[in-house]
């Protein structure tokens, strides 16, 4: 069983980051490398980085119908389950690769993670931040699984697997001994830099080995 | 052996652009032949992937120069063991030499040469017409902008080759087959129409047939306990068996399913990756749900050897109930897909002629 590789990104990229993802990892990815992005739904991202960034983009999805729309728009998606698949790349074979509000939804992050570091010389992780304060009170006031924005699922019917906060991944960073180059906290719309593992909605990092 | 002159049947629709950098090369499956589109003026039938070839169709033939010929080893215009061997000019039978599938493309590559297109923009073909693209994408790497394998294979599996074997069996225990001269008498039409039967098992599926045909009876809607013609699926079978012995060569049946079987990607490489490594297009692979022939597991071979060598793929398996013919009944998504990925492999091939040129 997996849930992963089937984007359930939905929700939080349109309500959360709105078009801000795309500038944002747009920011990030330099013009002409090679980018991989997991789970990558319809491909609206990558298609936007060959365009505005000349980038060679691949991509994995699970949902043949997402797949489809994807190499319509002329990107070459790859139908599969993100953490049996990236097994076959070799190493260092991108520059980025890009796993966008999924982390918390496979079986094995650190698996995934550490598969990640393997094909590419940089990974971009963007995750909802389960320290936000909202998060917190929901769980205090309600003495129940939290229910956000953010996190809107039932217990039983939620895509998530893994609940992390901002401090939970700069530990497993610094266990890993992995080199964090950029991170970016964002609430709603705006960058925030003040108290993030409180007030950060989405954080997105970029590292390395 | 070499084998000269040989001829090949081809057909051409939509036009060829100044650069030369339009064309596309459809490639065939088994009983397939260069009328790929359009209606034919003499039998008055569509060609055999017209749905997908065409004006505003997935090979749009508004903006792509389309070509499709016959297999060497064919029987519907290219030089094959119907052909007249001119050595004694009678026809070959099997005195025809053995073909390959890499034969069929150098002879498909030749034909290019002779159109002075020196660099196709796409190779495109389901079944062996896939193991046609991906040999073209090896052999001829500078070539090829985009290799489009649908519903294909690296490689027959023992299923694929256990059927073709039944199929050649039956052709040689007819006694009109005559050690493959026949062309002066009668033809081996009878165990060339029960090859054909059992071929056309396997196209379908479980489900396509039972949708098909399910368990009706013909005619009186009743049993009539004797060996005639009783259910739908019996009718359907020796119909189409007795219509391709009417368009099909008997020993050419027997020249193009050992090709198929002799087929091997990967064969004289340490591996398929390794053979796959030489290829520079982008691929777009495809498969189905319900294809038990070609079975999704062996598009991936190819997918997952391509993903090994960092090379550009694109695949997808579409659902369908329609068994390996799917390919040529599924028209709608592979249309939106193909168009798609031709329309990007057509932008870049001009970025690319650009950053040339200057």
């Amino acid at each position: 069983m997996s849930l992963v590789g089937e984007s359930q990104r939905g929700p939080l990229v349109h309500s959360v980051l709105g078009r801000r993802d795309y500038e944002i990892i747009g920011d990030i990815v330099a013009p002409g490398s090679k980018v991989l992005d997991l789970g990558c739904g319809e491909a609206e991202l990558l298609a936007w980085l060959v365009e505005n960034k000349q980038v060679q983009a691949r991509g994995i999805e699970q949902n043949g119908g997402k797949v489809m729309k994807a190499i319509a728009r002329g990107v070459s998606v790859y139908q599969g389950d993100l953490e049996n698949s990236l097994q076959d790349y070799p190493d260092q074979a991108f520059d980025y690769v890009i796993l966008s509000q999924t982390l918390q939804q496979t079986l094995r992050p650190l698996v995934v993670l550490k598969e990640m570091l393997r094909v590419s010389r940089l990974v971009i992780v963007a995750f909802p931040n389960f320290g936000h304060w909202k998060v917190r009170l929901s769980h205090l006031w309600s003495g129940r699984a939290p229910r956000t924005g953010l996190f809107p699922y039932e217990w039983y019917d939620s895509p998530n697997l893994h609940f992390l906060t901002v401090h939970d991944f700069e530990a497993l960073a610094n266990a890993q001994h992995w080199t964090v180059e950029k991170h970016i906290f964002l609430s709603g719309q705006r960058e925030i830099r003040a108290f993030p593992n409180l007030t950060a909605e989405v954080a997105v990092y970029l590292f390395r080995k | 052996m070499t084998l000269a002159p040989v001829e090949v049947a081809y057909q051409t629709y939509g036009q060829l652009d100044a650069e030369r950098s339009n064309a596309i090369l459809i490639t065939h499956a088994f009983s397939g032949d260069a009328h790929a589109a359009g209606i034919n003026p003499e039998t008055g039938k569509p060609g055999w992937w017209d749905s997908m070839i065409g004006p505003g169709k997935g090979f749009d033939t508004n903006r792509f120069f389309v070509i499709c010929s016959n297999v060497l080893g064919g029987c519907r215009g290219t030089t094959g063991p119907s052909s007249i061997n001119p050595a004694t000019g009678l026809p070959f039978g099997l005195a025809f030499p053995g073909i390959t599938i890499a034969d069929m493309v150098r002879l498909q590559a030749r034909l290019m040469d002779h159109l002075g297109i020196e660099r196709l923009l796409a190779v495109a073909g389901g079944s062996m017409g896939g193991m046609q693209v991906l040999e073209w994408a090896v052999s001829y790497p500078h070539r090829v902008a985009a290799a489009l394998p649908i519903a294909s294979s690296a490689r027959h599996s023992a299923m694929q080759i256990a059927f073709n074997e039944v199929g050649r069996q039956s052709v040689m225990a007819d006694p009109d087959w005559n050690d493959g001269s026949y062309y002066s008498g009668k033809p081996p039409g009878r165990g060339l129409s029960v090859a054909r039967m059992v071929g056309h098992i396997t196209y379908m599926s479980d489900d396509s047939m039972r949708e098909k045909f399910g368990r009706r009876f013909r005619d009186k809607g009743q049993p009539s306990f004797s060996f005639g013609v009783d259910f739908e699926v019996e009718s359907y079978l020796r119909y189409n068996g007795n219509q391709f012995v009417d368009r099909f060569d008997a020993n050419s049946y027997l020249y193009i399913t050992k090709a198929m079987d002799y087929f091997d990607l990967g064969a004289g490489f340490p591996s398929l990756g390794a053979s796959l490594e030489r290829a520079q297009a982008r691929f777009l692979v495809i498969s189905f749900t319900s294809d038990w022939l070609y079975p999704s597991y062996q598009s991936l071979e190819i997918v997952n050897a391509l993903r090994s060598r960092n090379r550009d793929v694109a695949y997808c398996e579409l659902p369908s109930t329609y068994g390996h013919d799917a390919f040529l009944v599924e028209v709608e998504e592979q249309t939106e897909i193909v168009q798609g990925f031709l329309t990007q492999t057509h932008k870049q091939a001009a970025r690319l002629a650009g950053l040339v040129a200057r």
